[in-house]
């Protein structure tokens, strides 16, 4: 797999242009909406929600849907990116890359986005006390595997799509109404039954809950394994899409 | 003098940069006109004023008998546009592209669909009407672009280097159009660096150089003034051509030393070369040819690149 | 002989009126499936975001005091927020990320600029293609406010015209703001100052439980003021400050057009 190194270490050059505007978007409004909802819309809540503080509740979940925007971020415009505007997935494909390590390269890049990301967001949690247990350093892994999920599948979408309004359409349609029930600002359980389905389905939730279950020292039971083999499929799934789609478009 | 675009002095300046540095111009109804030379010569800013999108920075500019720093939008109602760079509408299709920008003159839209379909058989892209405008080819694009300028019926036609970057078919397909356009009486005003579209199209043209006109006329005349009536190029089988020109001194009006070749500046090519031959000097290939208005250019603008 | 009647001024006006209703025009003509989706997108959003604050969140939340002393419950609070905010946010997305898409990447406005037609009407006629856009999210999402019993009919009638007014503003400042754009990276910028003005304008927490400094720095926002107008009609508060809520965006309005025509005259008239 070394080759798909060198295609991280394009990505990764390239970052060193735009990280500080990307800090922005992608630690600094998690941050904001840690403050204005954890504490915010926390301070209107009366009494506590499921044994802890709204503010404890809340984060991990705004941890585990910021791993979800940093994937979607990184794999919806700039993927596209690769293959209209900047073409170097064509210039990559031209060099002695297969498929497989350009693709392996550029979700190698999104996963170390998503992974310092949580990471700096799981620090600021801490200072801020809105963390209850020490077995919450496991989020970063489950950050992760939610990146993971969701960035496979995007980018084969990505790859398959002919215009980026096809991309607003994805954030609006379906990563939006995830982030938003998802039991990231209020338990699933006050969802209609048939939404509660769509939540269990997608895999947003399953990565709030096991995060929730980290920073709260919950004990998940054995479910928690069902949830990580479900989000893992959700990867190798989302890992053949995008080799395939990838394929059409650069083996033609 | 019935001139329908007339500058005196015109000047353009982008802060300290003189772009357009006094030129005088005028272009009569009927007549093709062009604009030559190198890039960075100031036809663009020159072209972008006449369309009324650039006010001058100086000297006086009318357009069709109006003021265009005052009666912009009057002027431009009666022009026609075909920017450097085609800038049609990727959202939109071929169609699309034409009946929308008849509305901007407000044009019916009943009068606008008649007059797209009539200028797609035009420019002979009817049978792509519904087609997107990404997937067409850079002549199409062009024709495309062409055919946007002619939806106002316009009395004078402005075109940016209308055939830079088309293939051969492309440039002769787009020369017959325009060509026809000049025999139903519209007036054209075009840019170009290609001297074969210069000699195709233009009755009368100047070649502008660093701002300033530095020569004008007909392209015969242009030729006659700056050049001989042949040149004869010769080649020798040496590093330094320079070596020779010692030893073809005396031959024709003028002798050009380039790193590749010599050139002569002759009436008579024959003549010359018979006189080479006299002189036994044995060049590796000679070609005499008669002389065309790149020889003009290059003496009038200098070999040296521009960027 | 009639034309000799009318005074050639409001032949002027005529001419930018249908001017401008015609670069609006062409909007129509690019609507394609791919977009009046993203379209329908943009009427969900606040939908969603008071399905899930509003009522789910809400569901947490106790009733909300407001300042005249009336109680209310915390999405009948959020809702007229979300209205406010989603006027803004198409507003700002049509008059910023499509604006500048159309005048530097694919150059419409030189082809436009090559016809009778005058920057100001450029920007005349974007901004009324984004109010007609804003308009139908602003009546479809007040139905279902008046639907979910969160405002009366009466009251949903006369939020309407605030609705246009505050998208009207926030697309004027949209458009200035995209003449100052560099390039695109600018716009992340934009987004995310959109996103913190969404969280903090009064929209989720009533402003007066902010620190006094915060409060003072939330009130004098443009979205802030939006939320309070429409607040404060769809819930039947509305008193001497919504007139000046009014009064801040009407100026938000002229001296963002103003500053907007000009500055685009200077970028594509050079």
């Amino acid at each position: 797999m070394t080759p798909s190194a060198y295609v991280l270490e394009y990505h990764l050059v390239n970052y060193r242009r735009t990280w500080r505007a990307s800090v922005f978007s992608s630690l600094v409004l998690p941050l904001l909406t840690m403050l204005g909802f954890g504490l915010g819309v926390g301070g209107l809540v009366t009494g506590d929600v499921q044994g802890v503080s709204y503010l404890q509740w809340m984060v991990p979940g705004l941890i585990a849907s910021t791993a979800l925007q940093t994937a979607v971020a990184e794999s919806t415009w700039p993927v596209m990116s690769c293959f209209t505007w900047v073409k170097i997935y064509f210039a990559q494909a031209a060099a002695p890359l297969r498929i497989a390590d350009i693709l392996g390269g550029h979700l190698a890049f999104m996963l170390f986005r998503v992974l310092a990301t949580t990471t700096a967001f799981l620090l600021v949690a801490f200072l801020f006390g809105a963390l209850r247990s020490p077995w919450a350093v496991l989020v970063p892994l489950i950050a992760l595997l939610i990146g993971a999920a969701v960035a496979a599948p995007v980018a084969a979408y990505t790859a398959s799509v002919s215009s980026d309004s096809y991309l607003a359409i994805l954030i609006r349609f379906a990563v939006l109404p995830m982030s938003l029930f998802s039991g990231v600002f209020f338990p699933i359980e006050s969802l209609p039954e048939v939404l509660r389905w769509v939540a269990w389905v997608l895999p947003l939730w399953h990565g709030v809950d096991l995060s929730r279950a980290a920073t709260l020292g919950l004990d998940p039971g054995p479910g928690a394994v069902w949830q990580v083999l479900y989000l893992l499929l959700w990867c190798v799934a989302g890992w053949f899409l995008a080799t395939w789609r990838y394929r059409r478009r650069l083996v033609i | 003098m019935n001139s329908l675009i007339h500058a005196r002095g015109l000047i353009k300046r982008f802060g300290d940069f003189t772009a357009v540095d006094g030129i005088d111009v005028d272009v009569r109804a009927g007549e093709a006109f062009g604009f030559l030379g190198p890039n960075g010569a100031g036809k663009s800013s020159t072209m972008r004023m006449i369309g009324c999108v650039s006010p001058p920075s100086g000297g006086v500019l009318q357009i069709l008998g109006m003021d265009p720093r005052r009666d912009g939008p009057r002027i431009r109602a009666r022009l026609g546009v075909c920017p450097q760079l085609d800038n049609l509408d990727p959202e939109l299709t071929v169609l699309e592209n034409l009946t929308t920008y008849a509305r901007f003159f407000g044009i019916s839209r009943k009068t606008a669909r008649d007059r797209a379909a009539e200028l797609l058989d035009f420019v002979q892209l009817g049978e792509r009407a519904g087609s997107k405008v990404e997937p067409l080819s850079g002549g199409m694009k062009r024709r495309l672009t062409i055919a946007r300028a002619l939806v106002n019926e316009p009395d004078v036609v402005l075109l940016d280097e209308p055939t830079t970057g088309l293939d051969p078919q492309a440039r002769h397909l787009v020369w017959e159009r325009l060509f026809r356009l000049k025999q139903q009486g519209v007036t054209l005003v075009l840019t170009t660096h290609y001297m074969d579209e210069a000699e195709q199209l233009c009755d009368r043209l100047v070649v502008m150089d660093g701002g300033r006109i530095v020569a004008e006329g007909s392209p015969r005349e242009l030729i006659e003034a700056h050049s001989t009536r042949e040149v004869v190029e010769l080649r020798f089988p040496t590093q330094d051509q320079g070596a020779y020109a010692e030893k073809l001194a005396g031959i024709g009006e003028r002798v050009e030393v380039l790193p590749d070749r010599v050139l002569l500046y002759v009436a008579d090519g024959d003549d010359a070369l018979a006189e080479v031959h006299r002189r036994s000097l044995s060049p590796a290939s000679s070609l005499a040819r008669r002389s065309s208005l790149e020889d003009v250019f290059l003496r009038l603008t200098g070999r040296t690149l521009v960027d | 002989m009639l034309t000799l009647t009318i005074p050639r001024r409001l032949m002027a006006v005529q001419a930018m009126g249908r001017r401008s209703a015609a670069v609006a025009e062409r909007n129509v003509a690019a609507l394609k499936t791919a977009y009046a989706l993203v379209m329908v997108g943009g009427l969900l959003e606040p939908v969603l975001y008071l399905f899930s604050i509003g009522v789910g969140v809400g569901a947490l939340v106790g009733d909300i005091p407001l300042p005249g002393g009336r109680v209310v419950g915390y999405a009948e609070f959020v809702a007229p927020a979300m209205l406010a905010s989603s006027a803004m946010s198409g507003a700002l997305s049509e008059t910023t990320f499509n604006f500048f898409g159309k005048m530097k990447f694919m150059r419409l406005y030189e082809g436009m600029l090559a016809t009778p037609v005058r920057p100001i009407e450029i920007a005349l006629g974007e901004l009324s293609w984004a109010m007609a856009r804003g308009s139908l999210y602003s009546g479809a999402f007040l139905a279902i406010m008046v639907a979910m019993d969160l405002t009366t009919p009466a009251r949903a009638l006369v939020a309407f015209p605030a609705s246009m007014l505050v998208g009207f503003a926030f697309g004027a400042l949209g458009m200035t703001i995209s003449t100052l754009m560099r390039g695109w990276q600018d716009f992340d910028m934009i987004g995310a100052g959109m996103f913190v003005l969404f969280l903090f304008s009064g929209t989720f927490v009533p402003a007066t439980a902010y620190p006094d400094v915060l409060r003072w720095l939330v009130e004098i926002t443009p979205l802030y003021r939006a939320v309070d107008l429409i607040r404060g009609l769809s819930l039947g508060t509305a008193g001497l400050v919504q007139l000046l809520d009014v009064l801040y965006l009407l100026a938000m309005l002229i001296v963002g057009l103003m500053v907007a025509g000009r500055r685009m005259e200077r970028l594509l008239c050079k």
